[in-house]
């Protein structure tokens, strides 16, 4: 008996495809069959080109590396990198490259494609780059660091990737595109206007409709660019990004079939016009297309390597459907994105000129069917179109709710609704079933489900998507997915809140004792801690700094100040409603200046004095609190502002005393520990210029009393808020205002603000209305009383700190010296000071 | 004699502050000579403990502010740590090991109680 002797495979190209085709070869076994030879023509080994633009952020090719230095060796397979083949010699099968030639029995083409330069005169000069390897990068960083401006030429997805670099290199960019709008392949002309919004908003310039006639000496920067019409552009750098074009010159030398317009024909065995070549990646064509995405570049590769192992597997076209984020503005396309692939397909289109959205969707002239998409400002829908269109999933009712705006959000499609067969993560191909099935191996968790089936570690698109079908899928099975605060306790903070109420545990050893996970483990950490002291407080209301919770709680809570990058600390003394008068105005001042803060007017109506030493804190409480000033809780997971209107005391307009209600609601419910901030505003009348609809609490005057808006947001997520109840008085607007937020209090998550909770909890507002306006729960007495406990407890926690000389030892740079800490040091700047 | 005392009899004590400087589970900071220059320590006293105090770098150099001794002291797998105040990585108190990186630890100073003061060893 013999053992056939191995034949030689060689695989030209050592990109993301061509690295994916070895490493299907080494897990199907085939180096028993194969001596493999691979020559790429990069000096880097296989890196992931997908993520290419970050490498501009952390500046590390190891990190964008497909595999580990010594994969190949390990496996016994061959890596020639830097060395490219010039030609193929079919009728020897040999390969040539500069060091010699190379037989091969079985030849792989995995050459990826080249940026597409246009034939311009003069765009072979200095500084006129393209955007593909590393060392195009590498290039580009050299070039940006004598160059003030830059500009982008083609303006498709991945000319404003280009564009975004250059814009982060700090670089003035502009984007010239030939088409009359941006991303032609993806969008279509209103989705084309607002994207040129958008990025122009970011401060990209965008020119449409423009060709480049000739690049030339600039006379202010290194380069003109002269368009048809003898308008011109100056600039430092170029990049080119019109478009890539398939590396096909060897195959084309060697008369293998090539499409019209390029590109190395390939059967669904991925075999070219000969046999003893496969051609795989965006080099190859298939049925007439070039596929420029990964994914479909993998699954050409699967089915290479069960070609080359004698097989069946076929590759049968891939989908385009694309989502990104390019400067941080969302895009997607889906399927036969612009209609016009499907005689009769019909449309909706929704656009939001204010939020700059547009959504639309093709679907079956029988409305039944997702035939395509796109989106252009949002891509919050995308995950679930995608399941409607790859999974041929009958749309609801009325298909407009998909992508029209709603204050409860977009229906999802929930995982358990996808069937079986639905594919999660398109880059590794795997479906709903196979996740089902690794699950039931005995995988428990999604790190488990990734490392077996590769899911999500291509594009990571489908991130979100996996996360919840296995956290669907393990609950369906029963296993409890963990939702414990920390490693201390195997609790959610509602849970420890009702445990606390309950049992009336008013320290936080006292719980961790009864209820902690592990014995001689009691310390706590920093997730914990400061989520029982905000329990503790919103039950009890004790002074945070007496001396169970002071550990407990987070800097900003122990020294009753906002910590700053270098140390030192700001100042926010309470402004009621954002009345000041002139003498205390003047106190700031003084105070300010007296020990050397810098000084500003925050958003939130009062004046934020920022760098004060540790040891300062003391005497500049002392004396603010000497002029009448209490402290701000800008530190805490509490009431911070009521802002307010002046309202019908001077404005033309005003209809109620805004003022006065903002000082009497801020003065009530400043202390109040909560699982997060709390921010109100009082307006005057429904011009609204306290803008009380982005707030936790919005109030707003009518003719015959106050509407009350609730759970809105600013910050990272805006969110308005909802109407809640209208025309109360001013008692039933604290007591509603009572229960409301008593009833968060209770039932909400750790650092979840009004808004997010309010979406959380089911039954949505309806629910929260019945609640607090029909104490359909028959709690709102016991809420109020809560909340009148927590009000008749309330003391400034700086007026009790100066009182006690325990408290106030805390405040020291150093216990056995009294010098200032040498370290902070501050500079000059408009007239103030800040950290140097 | 065993190893240990050898040890202990070859390093200086000095006195630093008293234990009612320090805050049970919690931090201070103090000001040290060291022979490589002065030096910013942040104490740990956790009251209970096997080991009952702990000296570290005060130093963070992470946010190159001196901050260590006002972060929160907890343990993570039974280990004591204190997550400093401004960018939150997590320090171990035993020998001031970073948990998020590996190629970080802060410098760390034996410590003993004797008769109310606190001692340090700076050599
Ligand atoms: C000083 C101020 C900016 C200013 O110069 O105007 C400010 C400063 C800070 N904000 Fe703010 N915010 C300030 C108004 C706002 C506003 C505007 C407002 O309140 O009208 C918002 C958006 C409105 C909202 O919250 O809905 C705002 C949204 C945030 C957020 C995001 C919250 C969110 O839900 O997305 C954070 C981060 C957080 O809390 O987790 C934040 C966090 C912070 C922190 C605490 C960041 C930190 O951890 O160091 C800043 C420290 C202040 C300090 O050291 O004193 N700040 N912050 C404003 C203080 C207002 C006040 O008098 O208390
Ligand atoms: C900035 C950027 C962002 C992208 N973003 C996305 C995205 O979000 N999603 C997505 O799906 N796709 C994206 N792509 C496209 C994706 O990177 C490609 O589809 C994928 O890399 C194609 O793989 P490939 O192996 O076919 O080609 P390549 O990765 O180009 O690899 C081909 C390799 O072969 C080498 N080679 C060529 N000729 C020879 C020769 N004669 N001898 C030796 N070696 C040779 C080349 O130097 C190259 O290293 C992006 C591309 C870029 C540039
Ligand atoms: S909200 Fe109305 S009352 Fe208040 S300042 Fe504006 S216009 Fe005047
Ligand atoms: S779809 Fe690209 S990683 Fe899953």
């Amino acid at each position: 008996m013999t053992t056939p002797t191995p034949q030689d495979l060689i695989i030209i190209g050592n990109g993301m495809v061509g690295h994916h085709l070895v490493e299907q070869l080494i897990e199907r076994g085939a180096t028993e069959q194969y001596r493999i030879t691979v020559f790429g023509e990069e000096r880097h080994r296989a890196y992931d080109r997908v993520h290419l633009s970050e490498y501009f952020a952390a500046h590390d090719a190891q990190s964008l590396a497909m595999c580990d230095a010594d994969f190949y060796a390990q496996n016994g397979i061959e890596l020639r990198l830097h060395e490219a083949v010039t030609a193929l010699d079919r009728d020897k099968g040999e390969v040539v490259t500069d060091q010699g030639r190379y037989a091969y029995d079985r030849l792989v083409l995995a050459t990826g494609s080249y940026p597409f330069v246009p034939p311009i005169p003069g765009n072979d000069r200095d500084n006129c780059l393209v955007y593909r390897t590393l060392d195009d990068l590498d290039a580009i960083r050299a070039a940006a660091k004598t160059a003030t401006t830059g500009v982008v030429v083609g303006g498709g997805l991945l000319g404003l990737e280009a564009a975004n670099a250059l814009h982060g290199l700090d670089l003035d960019t502009a984007v010239v595109e030939f088409a009359p709008r941006l991303m032609p392949m993806q969008v279509d002309t209103e989705g084309g206007e607002l994207l040129r919004e958008k990025i122009e908003a970011l401060g990209v310039q965008v020119l449409t409709g423009r060709a480049t006639q000739h690049i030339e000496d600039g006379e202010a920067s290194f380069h003109r660019m002269v368009f048809q019409d003898d308008k011109v552009l100056e600039t430092d750098l170029i990049v080119f990004s019109a478009g890539i074009r398939p590396r096909d010159e060897l195959a084309r030398d060697a008369a293998l079939e090539m499409g019209e317009r390029g590109g190395v024909a390939i059967d669904d065995h991925c075999l070219t016009s000969d046999p003893a070549i496969l051609a795989i990646g965006e080099v190859a064509l298939w049925q007439g297309s070039i596929f420029g995405l990964v994914a479909p570049g993998y699954q050409m590769a699967k089915a290479a390597a069960d070609t080359l192992l004698g097989g069946e597997l076929t590759f049968e076209g891939a989908d385009m459907s694309t989502k990104l984020k390019l400067l941080g503005v969302d895009v997607g396309a889906i399927g036969d994105a612009h209609g016009n692939q499907n005689p009769g397909a019909r449309m909706f289109r929704y656009l939001d000129e204010i939020k700059q959205e547009y959504r639309k969707l093709v679907v079956t002239s029988d409305g039944k069917k997702l035939l395509g998409a796109m989106l252009v400002g949002d891509n919050a829908t995308y995950d679930t179109l995608m399941q409607y269109y790859s999974n041929g999933l009958e749309l609801p009712e009325d298909p407009a709710a998909l992508i029209l705006p709603s204050s409860e959000g977009a229906p999802t499609l929930g995982a358990d609704a996808l069937p079986e067969g639905a594919t999660i993560c398109s880059c590794h191909n795997v479906t709903k079933g196979a996740i089902c099935e690794t699950i039931d191996a005995g995988a428990v968790d999604l790190g488990a489900v990734k490392a077996e089936t590769k899911a999500s570690t291509g594009c990571g698109g489908c991130a979100g998507l996996l996360k919840s079908v296995v956290d669907h899928e393990l609950e369906a099975r029963g296993v409890e997915v963990d939702h414990s605060i920390c490693e201390h306790f195997a609790h959610t903070r509602q849970e420890l809140y009702s445990l606390v109420r309950v049992e009336g545990i008013k320290t936080f050893s006292e719980l961790i004792e009864k209820h902690g996970t592990a014995s001689g483990h009691r310390l706590g950490c920093d997730i914990c801690k400061p989520a029982v002291a905000s329990i503790l407080a919103s039950c009890f209301n004790e002074p945070i700094t007496d001396a169970a919770h002071i550990p407990l709680q987070d800097t900003n809570d122990t020294f009753m100040a906002n910590m700053q990058k270098n140390g030192t600390y700001s100042v926010v003394p309470r402004i009621p409603g954002g009345e000041i008068t002139p003498s205390k105005l003047r106190v700031l001042g003084e105070v300010g200046e007296k020990y050397g803060l810098y000084t500003k007017i925050t958003g939130g109506q009062r004046v934020d004095l920022f760098g004060a030493h540790l040891e300062d804190l003391p005497d500049i409480w002392g004396e603010l609190i000497d002029a009448g000033f209490e402290t701000g809780h800008a530190y805490g997971k509490s009431l911070r502002t009521v802002k307010s209107c002046v309202g019908s005391t001077w404005c033309r307009y005003g209809v109620q005393d805004s003022v006065g209600m903002a000082i009497r609601l801020e003065n009530r419910y400043k202390g109040l520990r909560s699982p997060h901030k709390i921010k109100f505003a009082v307006s005057g009348c429904t011009r609204e210029c306290a803008e009380a609809q982005s707030k936790d609490i919005g109030v707003i005057a009518t003719e015959h009393g106050w509407n009350l808006y609730v759970c809105g947001n600013g910050g990272m997520r805006p969110r308005h808020a909802e109407l809640f109840a209208t025309d109360l008085d001013d008692e039933a607007l604290i007591s509603t205002i009572d229960r409301l937020l008593m009833f968060y209090v209770r039932t909400a998550d750790r650092l979840q603000r009004t808004s997010v909770w309010r979406e959380s909890l089911e039954g949505g507002l309806d629910y929260l209305k019945e609640v607090v306006l029909e104490d359909s729960l028959g709690i709102n007495a016991e809420l109020e009383a809560q909340m009148q406990t927590v009000i008749d407890n309330y003391e400034c926690e700086w007026a009790g700190a100066l009182k006690d000389p325990e408290k106030l030892k805390r405040f020291r740079s150093f216990v056995n010296d009294a010098r200032p800490d040498p370290d902070i040091i501050v500079t000059e700047e408009r007239g103030q000071l800040r950290p140097a | 004699m065993t190893t240990a005392t050898a040890e202990v009899t070859a390093m200086t004590w000095q006195p630093l502050c008293t234990k009612a400087d320090l805050v049970a589970y919690s931090g201070v900071a103090a000001w040290i000579e060291t022979p490589e220059g002065p030096a910013q320590v942040a104490l740990f006293y956790l009251p209970g403990h096997a080991t009952e105090l702990f000296a570290l770098d005060h130093h963070d150099p992470f946010s190159d502010a001196n901050v260590i001794a006002r972060g929160i002291v907890g343990d993570i797998q039974g280990e004591p740590v204190v997550a400093s105040p401004i960018y939150k990585q997590h320090f171990r108190l035993s020998d001031g090991q970073c948990l998020e990186d590996e190629t970080v630890r802060l410098r760390c100073w034996p410590l003993r109680l004797e008769s109310g003061q606190v001692l340090i060893a700076t050599d």
